[in-house]
Order: C-alpha cells, then sequence, then structure tokens
C-alpha cells in the first residue's frame, strides 16, 4: 500500500467514525468548557474547516490514534516528526499513535506552508498550543465522565485517571474518539506563517517534557529507501497525458509561427499556445519529451536583455534604486566618520544562483466540469492551488490541492511554475496533465536567488575602536516575483500568457547584534534586467539574501580585526552583550579548542595552505556561529572545508539528531553555493542549464568534520533551524582563505579560478 | 516505430513495446510502474535514476532500451525490501541520511556496487567511488557514515 492509499484510509476512519459527542451536565467543568461542550453536543459533525475551529488542527480517531492536520509541508528536514512530537508531548498520548498530515487544501489550513524557517517556530508553536486545548477539553470531559474534579486527573499515553485511584480511568477513544470537538479558538484573523489562535489551556512547563527533546527517528526515510514512497513525479491520474514546455532560444522572445504537422508522429501529440506560453501533450512521457525537442517553432526578433555576465556587477553598481531602506540608523554615522582616526572600507559581490533542484519540477493537474484537482511539490501548496484558481478563472473552492515531495526545493524554485503550466495544459485539451520541466528548465528557468553588491565601511578612532559602521547592499529584489504563487502575475506561465505584472522589492539586512554607537544598515533594491518571462527573474533561495549579506558582513568584520590587530573571535566579542551570541561564540570557539591570534597565519611551505575562520550570525532568534578550517592548495586554487566546527542556538531543541543532520545539511549546501555556485548567462540568456555549467560541491570535496555544539534552551520558545547554518559559511571560508593566504577575496563563488588567480 | 523488448526487471521478465531508444528509465517508471529510479537530468549527470544492469551501477536516464538485452535489471525496490533489506539500505535507514531523498537511487545503488567490488573502502575510495553523484540538500556526511555502517555490516 502506498502513502497515497492509507491516506485515503485513514480520511475514511476519521469520517465514518463522525458522530455526537454527548456529555451528561452537572459536575466541576469550566464554563467555557460547558459551552463549549454543549456546542459540540449542539452540532455533531464536522465543521468547516477554518481557524477557529479545534478540529481544523487535530483528531482523535476511534482507535485512540491522533490526526495533526499540520498546515505546513516537510521537505525531508523532520519537521513533520518535530511538530508530532510537540503535539504527542502536549497532548500525553505515545508518539507513535500520532500522524501528521500535510499539504492537503480540504483536511489543512493554510499555515504558510514551508517558508522562512519557521515550522516549528510558528507552526509547531500554534499545534502545540491546539494540542494544549484539546488536552484541556478531554480532561475536563473525563472528569464528568468520572465524577471528579479536573484537578484530580492525570493523562499518560491518552488514558485520563484519577491519581489517587488509577484504576478509575477513561481513554481519549472513549471520550472522543472518532468524533469530533466543535471546540472554538480564538484567531488572530491572518493565514498563511501567522495564523495563530489561543485558548484557555496553560501550556506544558519544560521540565515535564518526555517526547520533547527525544531523537525520535524520521518517518519517511524507510518508504523511500525502500522506493516506496510517492513523490509528486509518481502521481499517476486515470486518463493522464504528458507536458513538456518548450522556451524561447532568447529569453522575451515569443512564438510568431509553430508547424504543428512537426510533431504528427507521436500519438496524442497537440500544442497548446496562449501568447508566449508554449507547452506540447502526448499520450505517452517520452513522446511529449521527443516532440518538445522536434517541435518546429519559428521566434520573434527579440532583442537580448540581459547583461553581459562580466558587467553585472558594475550594472548592479550604476543602477537607479526602485526602493531604499534604511532599517538602521543609530546615532550620528556620518558625524563619527568625520571624527575617524582610520576608516576602512570594502565591497563584496555575489552571483545569482539557482536552485537547480535535484530533478526538475513536476505537476499534475485535472481540470474538470469547472474544478481542478493539483499535485504540487511546491513548499507552499495552499498558495499554489489560489495560483491555479486564478489562471483558470475559478472559484478557489474549486481547487483541491495535494502536495506530494517534490524533487527538492529550498525556497522558490520552479514548483509552483509547473502547477501552473499543468493548469493551463489541462483546462486546453481537457484531461489530467502531468508536467516535468527538463534539466535545462531547472537551471535555466527557476527563480534565481538575487545577484548583489555590498559596500561597507567602518570609522576607528586613534585606539582601534569603531566608532561607526555603514552597511549597504544593492541588488535584485528578493520577491521581484513573490515567494508563493498565489498570483499568475509570479510565475512563470503567467508571464508568458500576458498578465500585468508586478515586480515586488525586498532586501535584507545583517542578523547580528554588535553594538557599534553609531551604525546604519540600508539597501537598496533595482529593477530586473528583463520584466517579463524572464530566467533571471529573482525570489526565495534558502535563506533569502543571507548568504550574500552575511558573506559581505563578517568578511568586513574579520577585516576590521585585521585593521585593528585582534583576534577575530576576541574582535567579536568586543562587541557583543548578548549572553546567547556569547554563549554561541564561545561555544564553537571552545570546542574547536580556538587559540587567540591576528590573520594571517605565517610561515607555511608547501603546497597546501592551512587556515582557519569564524563567522557569526543571527537569524530570527536563533544564532550560529561556525569556525572553518580550511586547506587551500596554492597550485589549483581549491579550497577543501575540511572541518566545520558549528555551535547552534534555536532555543528549545525538539529533536537533538535530526538537528544535527538539518544543520549538516546546512554547512554542505552552503559550502557549495559559496565554493562553486554561480549563474551563467549571456544577453540572449541562461547559459548554466545542467550540472556541468552549474557545478555543485562534490562528494570527493565534502568536509572530514561537521562537529556540532547544540546549545539547548528549553524555556526558550524554539525558533528556526532550516536555514540559520547556511548563513555565516561562505565568510567562515573567505575568512579561513585570508588566514592560509593573507589574501581577501571579497567575490563570490570562492572558485579555484578566482582563488589561484588572487594568489598569483 | 516501436518495438517490443523483453526485459528481466527485479526477477520477473516483462514485455515493453516502446521506441528503441527510449531510455531505460521510462520504460521502468512508465510502463513497468517502477517509479522509484527517479528523473533527474537526462544527462548521466547526477545518479537519480541509477538501477543495477548485470550488477553494474547504470545510469537508466541515458541507457536505450534496445540496449539491454537480456541483461539483469535491478532497480532500488529490488535491492531488497523491509522484510528482505540490503545492508546499504539498512544502514541508510539506521544513518537516516537523506532529506528529500529524490537523489538517493544513485548513491544506494553505486554504494551497493561499490561495496560488491570492494567490501572495505577507505574513505578516500568511498568519495571517489561516489564522485559525480548529486545530492542538493547536502546530506553527503551522512551518505559517508552509512556507507561505512553498511560495509561493516557486510563483514
Amino acid at each position: 500500500m502506498t502513502k497515497m492509499e492509507k491516506l485515503q484510509l485513514t480520511r475514511r476512519s476519521v469520517v465514518q467514525g463522525a458522530g455526537l459527542f454527548v456529555f451528561s451536565i452537572g459536575v466541576p467543568v469550566g464554563l467555557d468548557t460547558m459551552l463549549n461542550i454543549q456546542s459540540a453536543m449542539a452540532q455533531g459533525g464536522k465543521p468547516a474547516l477554518v481557524p477557529t475551529e479545534l478540529d481544523s488542527y487535530l483528531a482523535i480517531n476511534a482507535d485512540g490514534s491522533v490526526n495533526v492536520y499540520f498546515g505546513k509541508i516537510d521537505g525531508g528536514q523532520g519537521t513533520d516528526v518535530a511538530v508530532g512530537q510537540m503535539v504527542a508531548e502536549e497532548l500525553d498520548v505515545p508518539m507513535k499513535s500520532v500522524k501528521v498530515i500535510m499539504g492537503d487544501s480540504t483536511l489543512t489550513l493554510n499555515q504558510g506552508g514551508a517558508s522562512g524557517s519557521n515550522g516549528v517556530q510558528l507552526g509547531g508553536m500554534q499545534m502545540r498550543r491546539v494540542a494544549a486545548e484539546a488536552r484541556q477539553v478531554l480532561v475536563n470531559a473525563a472528569a464528568q465522565k468520572l465524577n471528579v474534579p479536573a484537578e484530580k486527573l492525570v493523562v499518560n499515553d491518552g488514558i485520563v485517571s484519577v491519581s489517587d485511584n488509577p484504576a478509575q480511568k477513561v481513554s481519549y477513544a472513549d471520550l472522543i474518539g472518532g468524533r469530533f470537538f466543535n471546540v472554538k479558538l480564538e484567531w488572530n484573523g491572518k493565514i498563511g506563517n501567522e495564523l495563530a489562535t489561543t485558548g484557555t489551556a496553560k501550556l506544558k512547563s519544560p521540565d515535564q517534557y518526555k517526547i520533547v527533546g527525544k531523537s525520535i527517528p524520521r518517518s519517511d526515510i524507510a518508504d523511500k529507501l525502500y522506493g516506496t514512497y510517492d513523490y509528486v513525479t509518481d502521481i499517476k491520474l486515470p486518463g493522464m497525458v504528458h507536458g513538456r514546455m518548450i522556451r524561447p532560444p532568447v529569453a522575451g522572445a515569443v512564438p510568431e509561427k509553430i508547424d504543428e504537422s512537426s510533431i504528427k508522429e507521436f500519438p496524442g501529440a497537440r500544442v497548446v499556445q496562449i501568447n508566449g506560453f508554449l507547452g506540447v501533450i502526448a499520450d505517452k512521457e517520452w513522446d511529449a519529451v521527443k516532440a518538445a525537442q522536434k517541435l518546429k517553432v519559428q521566434w520573434s526578433d527579440a532583442k537580448p536583455a540581459l547583461p553581459e555576465q562580466a558587467a553585472l556587477y558594475d550594472t548592479i553598481r550604476k543602477a537607479t534604486p526602485r526602493k531604499s531602506e534604511v532599517p538602521t540608523n543609530k546615532g550620528n554615522v556620518e558625524e563619527a566618520f568625520k571624527t575617524a582616526a582610520k576608516i576602512v572600507e570594502a565591497e563584496y559581490e555575489w552571483p545569482y544562483q539557482s536552485h537547480a533542484s535535484m530533478g526538475p519540477a513536476c505537476a499534475v493537474v485535472s481540470f474538470k466540469d469547472g474544478a481542478a484537482e493539483v499535485w504540487t511539490g511546491s513548499q507552499k501548496p495552499h498558495y499554489v492551488g489560489d495560483g491555479v484558481a486564478a489562471i483558470l478563472d475559478i472559484p478557489v473552492e474549486k481547487v483541491h490541492t495535494i502536495w506530494a515531495m517534490g524533487p527538492g526545493s529550498y525556497g522558490r524554485n520552479e514548483a509552483g511554475d509547473a502547477a501552473m503550466d499543468a493548469a493551463v495544459l489541462s483546462k486546453a485539451v481537457g484531461k489530467p496533465v502531468r508536467v516535468q520541466w527538463m534539466r535545462n528548465e531547472g537551471h535555466g528557468w527557476d527563480p534565481k536567488a538575487p545577484a548583489s553588491i555590498h559596500k561597507v565601511r567602518a570609522a576607528l578612532d586613534a585606539d582601534g575602536k569603531v566608532i561607526a559602521y555603514d552597511y549597504y547592499s544593492k541588488g535584485y529584489s528578493r520577491v521581484d516575483v513573490n515567494s508563493n504563487e498565489s498570483k499568475p502575475r509570479d510565475t512563470l506561465a503567467g508571464h508568458l500568457m500576458g498578465v500585468e505584472l508586478k515586480s515586488g522589492d525586498n532586501f535584507g539586512v545583517p542578523g547580528e547584534n554588535y553594538t557599534f554607537e553609531n551604525k546604519r544598515v540600508a539597501w537598496d533594491t533595482i529593477a530586473p534586467p528583463l520584466e517579463r518571462a524572464s530566467p533571471l527573474r529573482t525570489s526565495h533561495m534558502r535563506d533569502p539574501v543571507g548568504p550574500q549579506i552575511h558573506f559581505a558582513s563578517e568578511s568586513f568584520i574579520d577585516e576590521l580585526a585585521v585593521a585593528t590587530n585582534s583576534d577575530p573571535i576576541a574582535f567579536r566579542l568586543k562587541y557583543l552583550t548578548n549572553e546567547r551570541d556569547i554563549a554561541v561564540i564561545k561555544g564553537a570557539a571552545e570546542r574547536a579548542k580556538w587559540e587567540p591570534r591576528v590573520s594571517p597565519r605565517k610561515e607555511q611551505s608547501g603546497d597546501k595552505l592551512l587556515g582557519r575562520g569564524f563567522a557569526y550570525a543571527t537569524r530570527g532568534g536563533t544564532r550560529v556561529a561556525i569556525i572553518a578550517d580550511v586547506e587551500v592548495d596554492r597550485k589549483t586554487g581549491k579550497v577543501w572545508g575540511r572541518k566545520y566546527t558549528v555551535a547552534h542556538d534555536c532555543g528549545q531543541i525538539i529533536n537533538p539528531d535530526t538537528l544535527k543532520r538539518v544543520i549538516e545539511g546546512n554547512i554542505v549546501q552552503s559550502t557549495s553555493r559559496a565554493l562553486w555556485e554561480e549563474v551563467k548567462f549571456d544577453p540572449k540568456s541562461v547559459t548554466s542549464i545542467d550540472w556541468l555549467t552549474y557545478p555543485i560541491l562534490d562528494m570527493t570535496e565534502a568536509p572530514e568534520t561537521v562537529d556540532i555544539v547544540l546549545i539547548n534552551r528549553p524555556t526558550v520558545n524554539p525558533s528556526g533551524a532550516g536555514e540559520g547554518a547556511t548563513r555565516p559559511t561562505a565568510a567562515a571560508l573567505a575568512n579561513a582563505i585570508f588566514d592560509a593566504t593573507g589574501v581577501r577575496i571579497r567575490r563570490a563563488p570562492l572558485t579555484p579560478e578566482r582563488v589561484k588567480a588572487s594568489l598569483a | 516505430m516501436t518495438e517490443k523488448f523483453t526485459l528481466n526487471v527485479n526477477g520477473k521478465t516483462q514485455t515493453v513495446d516502446a521506441d528503441p531508444d527510449m531510455p531505460l528509465l521510462y520504460a521502468l517508471r512508465n510502463d513497468l510502474g517502477l517509479s522509484n529510479p527517479h528523473f533527474g537530468c537526462g544527462l548521466a549527470q547526477c545518479g537519480a535514476c541509477t538501477v543495477h544492469v548485470d550488477g553494474a551501477a547504470v545510469r537508466s536516464c541515458v541507457t536505450p532500451l534496445s540496449s539491454v538485452g537480456n541483461a539483469k535489471v535491478v532497480t532500488l525496490s529490488g535491492l531488497g525490501t523491509p522484510e528482505k533489506p540490503h545492508p546499504v539500505q539498512t544502514a541508510f535507514i539506521q544513518e537516516e541520511v537523506f532529506q528529500c531523498g529524490y537523489c538517493l537511487n544513485g548513491w544506494v545503488m553505486t554504494s551497493a556496487a561499490l561495496l560488491e567490488q570492494k567490501k572495505k573502502p577507505t574513505d578516500a575510495e568511498i568519495r571517489q567511488g561516489l564522485s559525480g553523484l548529486k545530492c542538493r540538500c547536502g546530506t553527503h556526511m551522512g551518505i559517508l557514515r552509512a556507507v561505512k555502517r553498511a560495509s561493516e555490516m557486510m563483514g
């Protein structure tokens, strides 16, 4: 039985168990609960899937097992397990009885999908609060049933019993199994990441935890290893045909003439064209692939609109800002610079990067009788449903969106674009359509992480103290197309079909707590080189604009340490007062046995130069400090991030082993981005369109060791772990390269060619 | 244009009627319902489609159907099952290696073939043997742990 079938069974068992939830009245329960229970009696059936209903978040099945309806998704980092732990803990049920259901728009609310590393931080906390509420309702119901005050009851493994008479008991299954709570919650009126409800129940104190804090294994691993796991690519619907998209050789060109007879040899072959949107359909997948290659298309004579790659950073420097913000402006930076004994300045550059997901995106859509069934691997499936409704011009209630694991994501990749493609194709041909992009589209046409430049300067007084700090980023917007696909204008299909565009503007600032007395942090965004259907349109990629911002900010702090003849860790600690920042930095330093000295290292002989580099960053409450020990090959310029020591504080730890693996993944992926990744393009289009032209870190280049220090803060609400450790890596590497070689590299990626050229 | 091909896949003989140039991957996924190997690139650059052909790890996305003949093809689901797992599967499960896992056919099938050739590879030999395979989630550290664990299990 596949996961899909299992899920359908579970759905049925809930629905079949529907019935009345009846209590006798007249025993001591709170007034709120009384009202809730009376309303439960009055209603009986499952209430609407709305944020104000407890039943929208969890259900106790007839056998006492618990369905958790989580409105985010897990992309393979164990978020679902962590959320299951939080619910099981708060509800006092065994972990093994909890099933976390995600990403089906008929079963889950829109809690924002996978987004901003807040799966546990926001989504998990919401589920924790709901679970506490459910427990309170159940304990009060047990109090009625057992005719004992609620204060005298304890819950273990879903059994409510009297504390001094354990034989007197009732199970959750007996109290409500297969039926519904019909309990109302206070809702903050928001959907997405910020959806939150409150109730009257008190959360458990962390010293009572039995499940939170344990390394419960992931639930998806074995199915994946035995090849029985359903990815979105594996979804098959009856009567389904296959689609492939055709992209222009010059970005911005549109088809002017199409010779449909050029693909008539393929059974079921059809062309679907709406303005610039061009796809083919065939009965069999391989035929669709070949038809897309063979279709004769005459393209319009579009003027190449992208900059020359070599001119990218100058293009950014010269561009007129479209939006400017100064999120931090403390003291008087300009005045302080006038009194400086010494000024340190540097400028850093970061390229466009591609999600380059493991497989190109896939989606299956069936549009029939004014309604759509949408299978997507997008991180934000509910928003995809909104977008499909809009592009098909049908009410959102007519769209059933179902998430299945996609072939990788890490942000706003092309998953939602593929869903729009499939929706448009399905409507055109009147059949369910499965679309998968090809490799060149996955690299060439995904929304990119923005390229940027960063100018930083600091004023030092005669004693070497930093009296002013001025940090400025200028780059393409992180939301040129928005980070969710709820509007056709944010999707490639919408662009190609000609919808009105609205490019958004946002960038970001360094996550740090340096206490420089005069401090300014600013950014400008600039317009994209091509507005419509650009292969260089930009959006969110893991830790949106974090890698570039912190490559600059934490490289610069290192430059200040050098300029003031200081050890880089001691220098940072001089300007930090926050206890958690200090603890994470000291945690890494102690584990790595850091010996204070000034960079660079002296007197190295041979071809392998050794160096160490430090960087730290904060992200949404999480703190990360990284020490990178590198080997630089003087002859080839190749950098090996041999050992990483990572101290990590994300507040309360839910699942330590899974957290460690998430941190490892962050380190390896961000090392890849720092050392290798750069989108290549010419004025016509993106030219890095596969793994040879867009190399990523190879197994032969993986670290020898990633040593992780977890700092647990049980009484601090959990913050995110999905992206924090991605931020400081590039700077830690660049700082280590400086330590090894005495050469400062301010342009990423730190490729062998660039390092070798810098050493010459 | 299509021809009939008889394939030996996971110990079963099955017939596929298809274009001789069609890559084996499409026959496995669409004609034989074995969706466990994945399409990653179609260029033999990533390994997501890897299967064993007569014991060797082969990229099925560039293997024309006409070249398979009566070779024994084994996919991930034929390598082992929950009831009778291959040690490499057991080791990867115990180490909880993958995140999205879309790449894993490459790592698992290549590791299994590698350990068949050499029971106790060194760290450098494992890295070299797995060079070229892609994992976008960056689970490389876990992969190395799992292959070493599998090597120990296989004695």
